[in-house]
């Protein structure tokens, strides 16, 4: 029953990006974490994982709307690998409690993000 | 310059994506609009590229540390990829600014939940 709702909010969570264009991984993670009793570390990483199959339809799709800029795509996500070193380290080894209370101050400020985003129409 | 723009907003959103299990599309797309000059629907489609390099990346480093669980990713990954594709046919057709409220708003509750 438990893990018929957390595939229900994966749908949602996919819904909400598809609509939002924010990520399915800021619903994913507390989806694993409260839902499945995940630990947080672990609902991180799955969470990665999870956002793959979404990332590859969405840019394929783009890609043949000929919307992606393929050479800022590149740099950006080349770039990228050395920052995710960095942060699977501080992940690590940062204590489960505090990486928990950051993710939710993520959230809070998402929060508030896409409620000024609403305000100032964009 | 830009390129080194870019480097610089790669390194960050790697971080921070791969800190927060999240892909980081709420940063990269204002920032792909403000310092590389894309316009809006060219900085969704490009960071979504990225995430998707990003994404491999962190997978990969966490698996390394023993802490990736393919079961528990399949339970959300594969409904969302059915979600994505309804959002994306919805985007256009719903009240973007009263259902934005209500995304806010179940942020903000998960969010203080997992704060306090």
């Amino acid at each position: 029953m438990t893990v018929a709702l957390v595939a229900l909010i994966g749908l949602l969570a996919g819904v909400l990006a598809g609509v939002f264009g924010v990520g399915g991984g800021i619903l994913f993670v507390p989806a694993l974490a409260l839902g499945l009793g995940l630990t947080q570390l672990h609902a991180e990483a799955a969470s990665l994982l999870a956002i793959l199959p979404t990332a590859v339809v969405g840019s394929w799709r783009q890609q043949r709307y000929g919307n992606i800029d393929l050479r800022a795509a590149l740099i950006v996500g080349i770039a990228a690998i050395g920052g995710v070193q960095g942060g699977v380290i501080l992940a690590v080894s940062l204590p489960e409690s505090l990486l928990r209370r950051l993710f939710g101050a993520l959230l809070l400020l998402t929060a508030v993000h896409v409620g000024w985003r609403a305000r100032h129409g964009s | 310059m830009v390129v080194l723009k870019l480097v610089l907003i790669g390194v960050l959103a790697g971080f921070f994506g791969a800190l927060f299990g999240v892909g980081g599309g709420v940063v990269l797309v204002p920032l792909l609009v403000v310092a590389a000059g894309l316009d809006q629907r060219r900085a969704s489609a490009t960071s979504l590229a990225a995430i998707l390099i990003a994404s491999i990346a962190g997978v990969a480093t966490y698996a390394l540390h023993g802490q990736v669980k393919p079961g528990a990713a399949a339970i959300v990954g594969v409904p969302a990829v059915l979600g994505v594709l309804i959002g994306t046919a919805l985007q256009q057709r719903v009240p973007f600014r009263r259902l934005s409220y209500g995304f806010a708003v179940l942020l903000a509750v998960v969010g203080a939940r997992l704060v306090a």
